[in-house]
C-alpha cells in the first residue's frame, strides 16, 4: 500500500503538469475517438450489410439501369430465395438542403430481404396496399415531424415531376447501425408513372437486391447471375452487399485515408507530450531514485514505479476521454445527421481508445524507466551534486 | 581476538574523465571492528566519500577486497548488492534525502517494504525507530514541515529501522546548525554505545570527528592515522 501511495503521490506531485498532461491525453483521445466515429459512420453501410444479400447492377456503371425483365431470369438461378428491384430515386423535399436518401423498392420482397427494418404488421400492410405510400425511418420522421398519414411531395431530379406520397409506415432499426433516415416508395408507382411520362424509361431497375440462403455460395451465385447476361445489351455485375457498399466508400478513399492518418498522428503527438512529462519527472527525481536504490530497491522495481505513474496519467486521460466521447459524439450526430445518419461511438472505438491510453502510458515511460533502472547510485548522486 | 566486521585490503578506485584516469583511492588497507565508531576525515576531493560509498556497496571498486562479515562485497552483482545493503547497511546523508511526498513515518517505513514484515509490523517498527530518535510526535509531518535537525533524525530512524550492522553517514552534520549538529552526533554516539551499531562517518568537521572513537584521515587517496 505504501508503494502504491508513493506512486500515486508522485504521479500528481506537480499537480499542474499532471493535470495538463491528463487534459492533453483526454483531448487527443477525444479527437481520435471522434475521427474513428466519422470513419465508422462512413462505413456504416458496409457494417450493416448482410452476407446473405447480393446486389446486381449494370456492369458499366451504377448509374446505368437494368431491364426489369432480368428479375425473372435471376430468380431462376439455384440458391436464390428472393429478388427485389430497386432504384435510387433522388427526390428532393422542398429544397436540396433537406437531403435524405430515398429509394424505390418492391415492398413485399424488400421487407423479406431487410428484416432489420422493424415495422408493425398494420403499417407494413398499409404501405403495401397504397401504391403512393411511403415508409420512412424513425429519425427522418423526427427530423421533419412527419406522422402517419401525412402527405409529402418529392420533386424528382432523376425522374422528373412532382411525386406526392403518403406516409404509411415508420420503421425502426433492429441494430444501432441500421439507417433510420431513409424513405422508400413503391417501384410500381415509379414504373406506372414513367410509362405515362417517359415510356422509354419504364420497365427499368437501378439494381436488384438478392437474398441467398447460403452465404458461402455468394461467389458462385454471383458468377452464375452475371453469366446469364454476358454479351447482352446490359451486362451485369453481381457482388455481395458488402462489396457493393464498399464501392461507395472507396469513392472517398483519399479522404478516409487522410482522416485515418490524422487520427494516428494525434496519438503520436500526445505520446511525445506524455514522454516529455515522464522524462522531466524522472530527471527531477533522479536523486530520490538513487536513494531508493541505496535502500535496496532494485532497478526493475523503480522502473515499474515510473511506468505505473505514467499509466495513472494516461489511463486517467483515456477514461475521461472515453466517458466524454459518447455525449460529444451525440452532439456531432445531431449536427451532422444529414451527412452521417449513423453516427455512434462503437465498442471497438472505446476499446481502441483505452488501448492507446495504455500504450501511450507504457511507451512514454520506456526511456525514463530504462534510465532510472540502469543509473548507478554513485553517478546519480554525483550528477545531482 | 574477534575477526573485524569490515576488512578492506588493497582497495583502489579511479575515475575516467575523457582520456584521463584520475586515481581516487590508492591501495587502501584497514579494518573496522564491530561496534566501532570511525570518522573518516580529509580535505575535499580526498576520496573519503568514495571510500564510504565503496564500504556501503553503492560504488564499485577497481581492485582490492571489501569483506564484511565474511562476504566480499566487491564481488557481488548489482542485485545481490541491493539485497545486501537492505539487510546490513543504514544510510545517513548530508542533505537527509527524505522522500518529500511521504510523511516521517512513511519515510522510515520505506526500507521495511523490502522485508517480509506485515503492514502492522512495519508500522510498529517505524514508530519504534522514530521514538528512538525522539520524534514520536512528528510521525505525520512531511519533511518540509520539519527542521533540518528533525529531518536528519528521521533519516537516522530510517537508517536504523532495519536493524543493520553498519551505519554509514556522509557529512551528517554538514547542513545543520551547531546545536542540531551536536544533537545528531550525540544520537549517533548513543546508537553506537547503546545498540552497538558500527558507524562509519565521513566528515571534514573536526568537532564532529571528535565524537568518534577512531579517526582516520584520507589525503589524495591514501589513508593515514589522523594527527
Amino acid at each position: 500500500m505504501l508503494l502504491l501511495r508513493l506512486i500515486i503521490k508522485n504521479a500528481f506531485r506537480h499537480r499542474l503538469r499532471s493535470i495538463l498532461t491528463i487534459v492533453g491525453i483526454t483531448i487527443a483521445l477525444l479527437a481520435f475517438g471522434l475521427l474513428r466515429t466519422v470513419l465508422d459512420a462512413w462505413h456504416a453501410g458496409v457494417s450493416a450489410s448482410s452476407a446473405n444479400r447480393l446486389v446486381t447492377r449494370n456492369a458499366i456503371s451504377m448509374t446505368q439501369p437494368l431491364p426489369y425483365a432480368y428479375k425473372g431470369r435471376i430468380r431462376q438461378v439455384t440458391g436464390i430465395d428472393i429478388v427485389a428491384a430497386g432504384s435510387w430515386f433522388g427526390g428532393v423535399y422542398l429544397d436540396e438542403k433537406n437531403f435524405f436518401a430515398n429509394f424505390v423498392v418492391e415492398a413485399d420482397d424488400f421487407f423479406r430481404l431487410y428484416p432489420e427494418l422493424l415495422v408493425s404488421p398494420e403499417e407494413q400492410k398499409a404501405f403495401t396496399a397504397d401504391r403512393k405510400g411511403a415508409i420512412i425511418g424513425r429519425k427522418l420522421a423526427d427530423r421533419f415531424r412527419w406522422r402517419i398519414g401525412d402527405t409529402v411531395t418529392l420533386r424528382g431530379t432523376i425522374y422528373p415531376g412532382q411525386w406526392p406520397l403518403t406516409i404509411r409506415a415508420i420503421y425502426k432499426g433492429a441494430r444501432p447501425d441500421t439507417d433510420e433516415t431513409v424513405l422508400y416508395l413503391h417501384w410500381g408507382y415509379l414504373d406506372e408513372t414513367m410509362k405515362k411520362r417517359a415510356p422509354d424509361r419504364a420497365g427499368q431497375a437501378g439494381f436488384f437486391m438478392i437474398g441467398i440462403a447460403d452465404a458461402t455460395r455468394a461467389a458462385e451465385i454471383s458468377k452464375a447471375i452475371d453469366a446469364l447476361f454476358v454479351n447482352s445489351q446490359a451486362e451485369t455485375l453481381t457482388e455481395t452487399e458488402r462489396a457493393f457498399q464498399l464501392g461507395f466508400v472507396s469513392m472517398s478513399e483519399a479522404i478516409l485515408l487522410a482522416i485515418t492518418a490524422v487520427s494516428y498522428v494525434v496519438i503520436l503527438i500526445i505520446l511525445a507530450v506524455a514522454a516529455n512529462t515522464m522524462a522531466m519527472s524522472a530527471r527531477e527525481r533522479l536523486g530520490e531514485f538513487a536513494v531508493l536504490k541505496t535502500l535496496g530497491f532494485r532497478g526493475p522495481t523503480l522502473a515499474g514505479m515510473l511506468v505505473a505513474e505514467s499509466l495513472i496519467l494516461s489511463v486517467s486521460g483515456a477514461a475521461l476521454a472515453m466517458a466524454l466521447l459518447p455525449p460529444l459524439a451525440q452532439g456531432f450526430a445531431t449536427g451532422l445527421a444529414q451527412y452521417f445518419p449513423i453516427f455512434f461511438v462503437s465498442r471497438e472505438t472505446v476499446m481502441l481508445g483505452f488501448t492507446f491510453g495504455v500504450l501511450v502510458g507504457l511507451l512514454a515511460a520506456v526511456i525514463p524507466a530504462a534510465r532510472v533502472s540502469s543509473v548507478r547510485i554513485a553517478d546519480a548522486f554525483r550528477r545531482i551534486g | 581476538m574477534d575477526r573485524p566486521l569490515i576488512e578492506i585490503s588493497h582497495l583502489s578506485k579511479s575515475y575516467q574523465r575523457g582520456d584521463q584516469v584520475i586515481p581516487v583511492l590508492t591501495d587502501i588497507t584497514f579494518d573496522i571492528a564491530s561496534g566501532e565508531f570511525l570518522a573518516l576525515i580529509g580535505p575535499s576531493g580526498s576520496g573519503k566519500s568514495t571510500l564510504l560509498n565503496c564500504i556501503a556497496g553503492i560504488d564499485s571498486v577497481d581492485g582490492g577486497n571489501i569483506v564484511v562479515s565474511g562476504t566480499d562485497i566487491a564481488t557481488l552483482r548489482e542485485g545481490e548488492l541491493a539485497t545486501w545493503r537492505s539487510r546490513h547497511v543504514g544510510f545517513i546523508f548530508q542533505f537527509y534525502n527524505l522522500i518529500p511526498v511521504l510523511t516521517a513515518l512513511e519515510n522510515v517505513e520505506l526500507p521495511l517494504l523490502l522485508t517480509t514484515l506485515s503492514a502492522g509490523q512495519r508500522r510498529d517498527h517505524a514508530l519504534a525507530a522514530l521514538s528512538a530518535v525522539g520524534l514520536s510526535d512528528r510521525t505525520d509531518h512531511k519533511p518540509s514541515q520539519l527542521s533540518g535537525g528533525q529531518q536528519q533524525r528521521v533519516a537516522i530512524a530510517r537508517a536504523i529501522v532495519t536493524d543493520p550492522d553498519i551505519i554509514v553517514a556522509d557529512e551528517p552534520t554538514g547542513d545543520l546548525d551547531r546545536q542540531s549538529a551536536a544533537d545528531i552526533l550525540a544520537l549517533l554516539g548513543r546508537l553506537n554505545a547503546e545498540l552497538g551499531k558500527t558507524i562509519v562517518m565521513v566528515t571534514h568537521d573536526h568537532r564532529a570527528a571528535e565524537a568518534a572513537h577512531l579517526v582516520r584521515e584520507l589525503n589524495k587517496g591514501e589513508l593515514r592515522a589522523a594527527s
